[in-house]
């Protein structure tokens, strides 16, 4: 039998799964590790009923011919789109609570509980497949070599995705440290420091093996990406158990020094997760598809180094105001400020790298998608500075507006440079000449922009809105509105915004059954997008 | 580095290196980009000069402006007062029976104490001040504890049941049923009196439940229901209920007496807004 | 361009350049946060603050639980807006025995760090059980379920153990007390001297108008109507605590 030593690894973490929810101190423990034990249970089960030989599609065969380690990167591209997909529904789900309260399903579907599982389910579960699996194929193909262990590699992925459904259904049962983008317990990030540290080591010693004199640039973000994280997540996840078979624990720090110490995290998760991985990503596709040299290596150099160092400072802008001391909402502010050029110089390097190749714009949707994406990445990255100001901060914090700014990057930044990651990997992984259809990315890309649009124009009025509420002072100086009144007012624009989300989330199932059928090997007879020049004819 | 090329279309020198047929040209920064970058940081000095920011050894760089946010909103606050020219300090200064009299006084108290209700009062009193179960309507004239403007600041400064400020108004029914002070007949001959004083489907009225209830009821309620607002004792009498107002709901009053909690407000408002309040409340319509 | 030149040095050696980014990130960090443990001006002097009772930090980790945070803050801000909507701004000191904080980061429901005593007990639970009877503009979901579920208390001994691990000055006595302490809180006939004498101001009530049980309900509201009361701003310095 192959894989004999993972069906054990498997089968003895089931077992201790289900010691530990036998022995468990509280009953949500008890579940959530009976629900572990099952996964793992189900993962040996798996393996072992794994034919013997696995009958590889013929074009799979091809694209393994380079000697690279890819397999995980065929599953991961496969899941990025499914998480997505779930992400997102689990989004259109809590906007739809907004606007319709009757639609929280207490106490496993109240909005409490699912708004975690939205932002966790997006950032991590979809752009952190995202992440490790372009990591994956990206530093592998820079660096003209295997990654350093298949075995590790596997251990990575799937103890990734192990931590995604620990934390996933742990928000559900209501699992929660409380900090928000922290929320698994003590346990679940337990594992996940394990993985991680494993992902490091497996990037690393996957660069110094490399074949190529000099590590490309996209492997510097990746690279400050995972060893940030790394430090960002231990730090900000120190707790007390209170039990070691139970579920819940308490932060090491309290008050205004978690606060700190979460936002530092928190903006930084923004930071290293949302941005400097995706421009990781986007520092490979974006040449690739566009078959151009990247703009300018010393701008590269000058925005990483000044991007990381400065990036960290920020936190603090998350909390203006607060009961954090002035001078430290100062630094957030003005290295907040600081940020945005090393933020353009990552644009200016997308964007630029297009110069020349224009015109592919018009042919190739995938390029039309990178370029709105760094698009927004400007623009996000333009937006977060004005509102790290502090006199503007104390108009959109609480509100909405900051809920758009977010959503612009996202959706905008984060979601669409992974979309076409995939549409560039899925047809070379599974050695497809072509995508199934060139013209469903374009309707993607048609219902992802004007999604994107709706939601956060429509956020920005509600957010601007509702600030202006909260403080509206009458002639003689009496407040106008009462809070009921603000959330009112906000129902219209709660409605646009699921109905933004939907046509976001519509686009992403095109993208599924695109690919879908790419790797099922089809291929759309359709006409071009863009009519060969030749067939004007002349007056 | 001996690969270095110039790129056809943009006439630029590559570096030279090359990553999966990826190359990187040695474009200069752009230099609007690198002033813009130095504009930021030379902002960003200033600033720190300016207001607290650098940390030391036990505190950190107060900056040269003296900000605080606090003492900002300390400013704030004496300016807004100073802009509702003195009135503020009339109000404080005036019995509240006054300011209603004062035609300046009033309007200001009457604004000032709308828009505190709207921020404090409409989660249990409903917006319009129309109540609901167990929240009394207060637009009209049928008033628990009084509707005079002293008696209705005297409500608010020191809420009605609330254990917290030890002036508060309180008074509780007795558990006539599970105490046993009367039988379920009685119960039942009493509330069916009560019923029938104001014409609640069921009432019916009768000389043992007129006995019931002088001996039993009016000390809180009148001797003819009317109620009795030194005591908080609602009119029975009137078609105005607190609670249910059906006869099942007067039995359960008896069975298993509720009372409702009012917040006191003199602490957490202050004086001045718990007038204006008051005087916002009395003027609403039913204020005696 | 000396310096571009150099930084190929960088490029050829990924341990020289994983710890480089390394470096560079710890500094802002080690810069912002550590002095906020050793700045003395950073947690103001006042009077009041006392860890929660057993009752009320079983009711925060319901809060915790069913993410509340999400939707309501439990920050004031020095503004004037905010200080008339709410009251007086919040001070870091009544958080320090927050493990985690609940500043929050999103209003979409009113502010909470000052919804003590703000509403009857009564209030809340009708209000927890169907927010739109209340206020017909809520968007808030019903925790209706809360008023079915009995407190499981069985862990709160660990509980008040792990917080003083963290640092939460929790006595001997009142560890030892917990369990009889949060069932004392939530009955009104009970003993209550001992709760009273380990928590100043505690206060005793039946939250959830249901003597029969403690449920989830009572520790919720119970940890609600403390929010914001330990501090008496009206001998509060404010001058002091200027920073
Ligand atoms: C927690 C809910 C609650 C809030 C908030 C509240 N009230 Fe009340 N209020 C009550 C209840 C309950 C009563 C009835 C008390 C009783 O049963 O005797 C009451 C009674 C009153 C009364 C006395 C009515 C009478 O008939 O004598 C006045 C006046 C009043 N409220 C005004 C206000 C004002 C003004 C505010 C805001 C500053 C306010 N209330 C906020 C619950 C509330
Ligand atoms: C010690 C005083 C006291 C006595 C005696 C008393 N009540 Fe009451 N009763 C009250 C108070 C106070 C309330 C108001 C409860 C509240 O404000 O929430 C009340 C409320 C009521 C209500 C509800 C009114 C409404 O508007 O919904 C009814 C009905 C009632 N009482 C009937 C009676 C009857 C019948 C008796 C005698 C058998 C009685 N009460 C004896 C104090 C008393
Ligand atoms: C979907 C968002 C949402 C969630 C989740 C939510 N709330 Fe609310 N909450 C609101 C809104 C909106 C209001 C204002 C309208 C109202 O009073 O219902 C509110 C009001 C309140 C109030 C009244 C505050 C005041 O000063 O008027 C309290 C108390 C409260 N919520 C407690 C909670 C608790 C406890 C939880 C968790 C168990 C919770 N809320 C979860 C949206 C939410
Ligand atoms: C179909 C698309 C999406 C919809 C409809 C949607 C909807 C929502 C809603 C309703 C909220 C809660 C807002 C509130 O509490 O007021 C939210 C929060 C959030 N979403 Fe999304 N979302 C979508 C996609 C994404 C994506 C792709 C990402 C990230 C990659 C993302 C990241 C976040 C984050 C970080 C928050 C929390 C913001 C904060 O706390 O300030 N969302 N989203
Ligand atoms: C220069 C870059 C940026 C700066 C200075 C910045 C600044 C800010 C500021 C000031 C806030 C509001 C904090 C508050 O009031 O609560 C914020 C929130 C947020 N931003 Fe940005 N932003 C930047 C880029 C981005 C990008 C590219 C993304 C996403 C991909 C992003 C995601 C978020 C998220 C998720 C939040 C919400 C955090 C929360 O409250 O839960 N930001 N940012
Ligand atoms: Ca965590
Ligand atoms: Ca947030
Ligand atoms: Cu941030």
């Amino acid at each position: 039998m192959r894989n004999v030593g993972w069906i054990i690894g498997l089968a003895a973490g089931a077992f201790v799964a289900l010691l530990l929810s036998a022995f468990g101190q509280d009953s949500l423990f008890r579940i959530h590790m009976g629900l572990v034990t099952a996964v793992l249970a189900l993962g040996a089960v798996i393996l072992m009923r794994l034919p013997q030989v696995a009958r590889v599609p013929a074009g799979v065969i091809e694209s393994n011919k380079q000697g690279y380690f890819d397999d995980p990167i065929r599953i991961g591209s496969v899941l990025i789109v499914f998480w997505g997909a779930v992400g997102m529904l689990v989004g259109v789900i809590i906007a739809l609570q907004l606007a319709f309260p009757d639609l929280n399903f207490g106490p496993w579907l109240n909005f409490g509980r699912l708004r975690p599982l939205h932002t966790s389910g997006v950032i991590f579960a979809f752009g952190g497949t995202a992440l490790i699996t372009t990591s994956f194929y990206v530093v592998q193909r820079t660096s003209r070599a295997r990654l350093l262990s298949d075995g590790l590699a596997w251990f990575v992925f799937w103890g990734y995705q192990l931590s995604l459904f620990m934390a996933a259904s742990g928000y559900l049962l209501g699992i929660t440290q409380g900090k928000e983008y922290a929320e698994p317990e003590w346990y679940t990030d337990l594992w996940l420091t394990i993985v991680w540290v494993a992902y490091l080591i497996l990037f690393l010693g996957t660069i110094i093996k490399r074949k190529e004199p000099h590590i490309y640039v996209a492997n510097w973000f990746y690279l400050a990406m995972i060893v940030t994280v790394a430090l960002l997540h231990v730090v900000n996840n120190i707790s007390m158990p209170v039990s070691f078979l139970g579920s819940k624990s308490y932060s090491l720090f309290s008050g205004v020094q978690d606060a700190l110490t979460q936002w530092w995290y928190g903006h930084n998760a923004v930071g290293f997760f949302l941005t400097a991985g995706f421009l990781g990503m986007m520092y490979y596709f974006m040449p690739k598809q566009a078959e151009r040299p990247v703009y300018s290596y010393r701008l590269s150099i000058i925005h990483f180094w000044a991007l990381i160092f400065l990036y960290i400072w920020a936190g603090p802008h998350h909390l203006h105001y607060t009961a954090l001391p002035d001078w430290a909402q100062t630094l957030g502010m003005v290295f907040s400020i600081m940020l945005w050029m090393p933020s353009w110089g990552g644009m200016i390097n997308g964007l630029m790298t297009l110069r020349g190749a224009w015109d592919k714009m018009r042919t190739d949707p995938i390029i039309r998608m990178m370029v709105i994406a760094v698009a927004f990445y400007g623009m996000s990255t333009f937006e977060g500075p004005v509102m790290s100001i502090k006199s503007v901060n104390g108009l959109s914090h609480y509100t909405d507006w900051t809920i758009g700014h977010v959503h612009s990057g996202a959706l905008g930044w984060v979601g669409m440079i992974s979309f076409a990651a995939v549409y560039f990997m899925v047809p070379r992984l599974w050695g497809r000449r072509q995508l199934y259809s060139l013209r469903m990315v374009n309707w993607h890309f048609w219902l992802a922009t004007i999604g994107i649009v709706i939601y956060a124009a429509v956020m920005w009025v509600s957010g601007i809105t509702q600030g202006l509420m909260w403080r509206e002072y009458d002639s003689q100086g009496f407040l106008v509105y009462s809070f009921a009144e603000s959330v009112a007012a906000l129902h219209p624009y709660y409605v646009a915004r699921a109905l933004g989300g939907a046509l976001y989330l519509s686009g992403v199932i095109v993208m599924a059954v695109n690919i879908w059928l790419t790797i099922a090997g089809k291929v759309r007879s359709e006409r071009p997008l863009v009519a060969p020049a030749t067939v004007q004819p002349a007056e | 580095m001996s690969n270095k090329e110039i790129d056809d279309l943009s006439g630029t020198e590559t570096t030279g290196h090359e990553w999966d047929g990826i190359k990187e040209l040695n474009t200069p920064l752009p230099r609007w980009w690198l002033w813009t970058f130095y504009g930021t940081v030379v902002f960003a000095l200033g600033y720190t000069i300016a207001y607290p920011a650098w940390p030391l050894i036990s505190s950190a760089t107060p900056g040269v402006l003296g900000f605080s946010s606090r003492a900002n909103l300390d400013a704030d606050l004496a300016a807004a007062k100073a802009a509702q020219g003195g009135v503020i300090e009339k109000i404080a200064a005036t019995p509240v029976a006054e300011i209603v009299k004062d035609d300046e006084l009033n309007r200001f108290a009457t604004a000032g104490g709308k828009s505190l209700f709207k921020v404090y009062c409409t989660q249990c009193h409903g917006t319009g001040a129309m109540g609901g179960v167990g929240y009394p309507n207060l637009n009209d004239d049928d008033w628990l504890w009084g509707g005079s403007i002293d008696q209705i600041y005297t409500t608010l400064t020191h809420g009605v049941r609330h254990e917290a400020d030890a002036d508060t108004r309180f008074n509780i029914m007795p558990n006539f049923g599970a105490d046993g002070i009367l039988t379920t007949e009685q119960i039942d001959q009493v509330a069916k009196q009560v019923a029938s004083l104001s014409g609640v489907e069921g009432g019916a009225a009768s000389p043992e439940g007129q006995q019931l209830f002088l001996d039993n009821c009016a000390a809180c309620h009148g001797d003819a229901g009317q109620g009795n607002p030194d005591l908080g004792g609602p009119a029975l009498s009137d078609r105005v209920w607190l609670y249910t107002g059906t006869l099942e709901g007067i039995k359960a009053q008896l069975v298993k007496p509720t009372h409702g909690v009012m917040p006191a407000w003199g602490v957490r408002l202050g004086d001045v807004a718990v007038k204006e309040l008051a005087v916002y409340v009395h003027g609403l319509g039913g204020g005696q | 361009m000396g310096l571009l030149e150099k930084h190929g040095v960088i490029e050829r050696n990924a341990t020289l350049l994983l710890t480089l980014s390394l470096v560079v990130v710890c500094i802002g960090g080690i810069v912002e946060i550590a002095p906020l443990f050793y700045f003395q001006n950073t947690i103001e002097k006042v009077a009041g603050i006392r860890p929660y009772t057993p009752l009320e930090l079983a009711g925060r980790n319901i809060y915790v639980r069913e993410g509340c945070y999400v939707c309501h803050s439990q920050m004031v801000r020095p503004f004037r807006d905010e200080t008339e909507r709410y009251g007086h701004y919040s001070l870091a000191a009544e958080s320090m025995y927050d493990h985690p904080f609940q500043w929050g980061s999103k209003r979409t429901g009113p502010d909470l760090a000052r919804v003590g005593g703000r509403y009857s007990d009564v209030w809340h639970v009708e209000h927890l059980r169907h927010p739109q009877a209340l206020v017909p503009e809520s968007i808030m979901p019903r925790y209706g379920f809360l008023a079915d579920t009995e407190l499981d208390s069985s862990a709160i001994v660990g509980d008040l153990k792990a917080n003083a691990i963290v640092g939460v000055p929790y006595t001997e006595d009142a560890i030892k007390n917990a369990q009889a302490d949060l069932l004392a809180q939530a009955t009104l006939d009970g003993d209550s001297t001992g709760l009273k004498e380990r928590y100043v101001n505690a206060r005793v009530a039946d939250y959830d108008g249901n003597p029969a049980k403690v449920t989830e309900m009572d520790a919720l509201v119970a940890y609600l109507q403390m929010l914001g009361t330990l501090v008496d701003f009206t001998t509060y310095d404010a001058k002091a605590n200027y920073r």
